[in-house]
């Protein structure tokens, strides 16, 4: 993985010692709130219900066993004991004082991490595919541009007041585990008939109030070319995106009102003009980076590894767990461990200080000390042999790590809703405990097999609720938590929009109403491989809607 | 507000921005809005006094962009601090038009902004914050390391990684973008 050289550094500690200042400007008075909020909102410090949330950058989603034990000191000198892995592949510490800031963010310094740009209306953290460097079929590690793109886009003197935040993710894989259409620029790595590496760039994409899918204004674009052509897209919006509207300023909202055609001109007209060599990194400096993410040095091992086989054959329990939770990587011998943070009954995403130390030792035991967020809320160990999986089973089932849920019906993401979020209109955590509890049967998970329910406690979508099999929406009705469900919706490289069932359930209800959509999908699915998503593209919401609504 | 230089040094103003309507006095420095500037283009150079233009955050460059040589003095302004299209239009006034007069960020200016403007080629900062002189002139350093291009002569880390300072100060020079 990357790593800080000199220039690295000396910013985040110059970053440091200037949110010190600012901080002590506001502690001092000298600075009101409303001054401050700016100033603490570019550092991803945010004024929650009860307290100040920090969120903490973790790039493209990679940590190092150092980085993770360092995050678990936080949670427990300056938080409460956990924290919150988010879908933006970022963690949030909910209870820290305003005055320990700074010096949480210098601990965080050593370890070479920031919360530069986790908030404000610039340039987001970064995100990428969770499994990038061990993924099957990879064009290469898509990271390598992800950190080309980080490093261009901390302090962009020209876009870090926007008309609204601006998400980038990038995958290198016909999979698309990155949500790519939902957010506004998805860079796709590939390679051209002359096996030039280049992006098909998608832009607009965005959930939220108006959910809108990227389009790609470039089949290919030279990868060198990268960061003049993002520099050119960043330009044009920055000009011409709303700024009265808080609700119509997203990149998605100015692409469709000018055309992507003539989105796609503007873009390119700016871009021609552009004197690409100042803006784009010379070769030397692309190599620089790649040369960071270079595979581990893996051992030469057989495709399959037989003491894996056998056990795998010989213990059920061990079985489902891989069947779930682990999946094929590119090196012979090799498997991807996600480690789910979704315990049955759980609060999606949290972990606690003493899981973070505890990943962090496994990685260092069995996955070359690297750890992954994914923007399902959950953890990975990505180079695992497969001959190390039953310890590491063993040692995840006493973490509490090892629910065999991934990708099914209780791997449920949920933003933190009502419990933490001054602009939620209900609970998110609740309710996906509750339906976690509900569908916790394991025989029965593994039968209804791939659903990804998804859960956002407002129409900001924080929980993904567009894209989910399932999506729940928090809504308030009179001053009483609703639900709103989509289905079919979908983030992989089949992106959709979910479709509105119907009227609202209440909090009572909205278990029930998961329950009796799953009920009719097993009822017509037309065998366990047709999954959820499938069924539902083929019959449609009607038959849904008659189990949902027909009957009251 | 106290009209600062990029070492936070305070600045004499001579320039007199005219109100709608206001007769174009015979001596001294003017500033206009970008319409009047349209309106009265040749008045305003009839006169051998300087001539400075006002745009508003909505107002791109193009309106002005046979006329860089004309004018000494162009002032963005910023209506909230989070407009960000000045820092866009005065990077597209630096380097791509080669404007080189004074290029003046006024309205919703904010100490904690400065480094940023001047990146983008600002050179006079009406700020709205009390302090001057030392601490402000703290604001337009904090962060020394520039990882891209811009307006400044700041080389990216980059570039800096290799040996080499192609910062704007050099790479102008080779362009001929620099208008004088
Ligand atoms: S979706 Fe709404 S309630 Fe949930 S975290 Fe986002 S803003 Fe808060």
């Amino acid at each position: 993985m990357y790593q800080y050289d000199a220039h690295d550094r000396q910013l985040v500690l110059d970053r440091v010692e200037q949110f010190r200042g600012q901080v002590q400007r506001r502690l001092s008075g000298e600075l009101s709130e409303e001054e401050f909020k700016p100033l603490r909102l570019m550092n991803g410090l945010y004024l929650q219900l009860h307290a100040y949330m920090l969120r903490i950058a973790i790039p493209y989603g990679t940590l190092s066993s150092a980085q993770l034990r360092k995050l678990a000191h936080i949670a427990r000198r300056y938080d409460r004991g956990y924290g919150h892995f988010t879908t933006r592949q970022n963690l949030q510490f909910n209870w820290p004082a305003l005055a320990d800031t700074p010096d949480i963010l210098a601990e965080l310094a050593e370890v070479e991490m920031h919360a530069i740009q986790t908030s404000g209306n610039c340039i987001r953290n970064v995100t990428a595919d969770h499994f990038a460097g061990a993924a099957a079929g990879e064009i290469e590690d898509p990271r390598i541009w992800c950190e080309i793109i980080r490093q261009w886009s901390t302090f962009h003197p020209e876009f870090s007041f926007l008309p609204r935040k601006f998400k980038i993710a990038v995958t290198a894989t016909e999979q698309d585990r990155a949500a790519l259409r939902v957010h506004d620029i998805g860079l796709r790595l590939l390679r051209d008939h002359a096996g030039q590496l280049g992006f098909e760039v998608m832009v607009g994409g965005g959930q939220g109030r108006t959910p809108v899918l990227a389009k790609t204004i470039r089949p290919f674009l030279a990868a060198e070319h990268l960061l003049s052509y993002l520099e050119a897209i960043l330009r044009t919006y920055n000009l011409l995106g709303r700024r009265d509207n808080l609700y119509k300023s997203r990149i998605k909202i100015l692409v469709d009102s000018v055309g992507p055609e003539e989105f796609t001109r503007l873009v390119e007209e700016e871009w021609r003009q552009m004197p690409h060599d100042r803006i784009d990194l010379p070769e030397a400096e692309i190599q620089r980076i790649r040369a960071h993410f270079a595979p581990p040095p893996f051992e030469a091992l057989p495709q399959r590894d037989a003491e894996f086989e056998l056990r795998r054959r010989g213990d059920p329990a061990f079985a489902r767990w891989v069947r779930a939770n682990v999946s094929p990587h590119k090196q012979p011998g090799y498997a991807i461990v996600t480690l789910s943070l979704k315990p049955h009954g759980g609060i999606p995403g949290d972990a606690t200080a003493e899981q973070m130390d505890a990943v962090a030792d496994l990685a260092d035991r069995y996955s070359f000390g690297e750890i992954r967020v994914t923007h399902e809320q959950n953890l990975a160990l990505v180079h695992v042999r497969q001959r190390d999986l039953g310890a590491l089973w063993h040692s995840l089932a006493e973490l509490n790590l090892a629910t065999p849920n991934v990708g099914l019906a209780t791997d449920i993401i949920a933003c933190p809703g009502l419990d933490y979020c001054s602009l939620a209109n209900a609970r998110s955590i609740p309710v996906a405990q509750r339906i976690s509890l509900a569908l916790q049967d394991l025989d029965r998970l593994t039968g209804v097999g791939e659903l990804k329910i998804k859960i956002s406690g407002c129409i900001n979508a924080c929980g993904h609720h567009h894209v989910g099999h399932i999506g729940i929406l928090g809504v308030d009705k009179k001053g009483e938590e609703f639900y709103q469900i989509t289905l079919g919706g979908s983030a992989d490289e089949t992106a959709s929009l979910g479709e509105i069932v119907g009227p609202a359930f209440s909090s009572e209800r909205v278990v029930w109403a998961v329950e009796t959509i799953i009920a009719t999908y097993l009822s017509l699915r037309r065998g366990p491989e047709e999954r959820f998503l499938d069924a539902y593209r083929r019959i449609g919401p009607d038959p849904f809607k008659e189990a949902l609504y027909a009957a009251h | 507000m106290p009209l600062i230089d990029s070492d936070g040094r305070t600045l004499s103003d001579p320039w007199r921005l005219l109100a709608e309507g206001e007769d174009i006095p015979e001596l001294g420095p003017v500033l206009v809005p970008l319409r009047r500037w349209l309106a009265e283009r040749d008045r305003l150079l009839a006169r051998s006094e300087p001539v400075g233009v006002l745009l508003q955050s909505s107002e791109g460059p193009a309106d002005l962009s046979g006329d860089l040589r004309r004018v000494s003095l162009i002032a963005l302004e910023f209506p909230k601090f989070t407009d960000g299209r000045p820092y866009s239009t005065a990077r597209l006034l630096r380097e791509r038009y080669g404007y080189a007069g004074e290029l003046r960020a006024t309205g919703a200016v904010l100490r904690d902004q400065l480094q940023f403007l001047r990146r983008c080629g600002f050179d006079s900062f009406e700020v709205e914050n009390r302090e001057a002189g030392d601490a402000i002139a703290e604001a337009f350093r904090e962060i020394s390391v520039s990882y891209q291009a811009a307006a400044d002569e700041a080389p990216r880390a980059a570039d800096v990684r290799r040996g080499e300072r192609t910062g704007y100060e050099q790479s102008k020079v080779c362009a001929g973008f620099w208008a004088y």
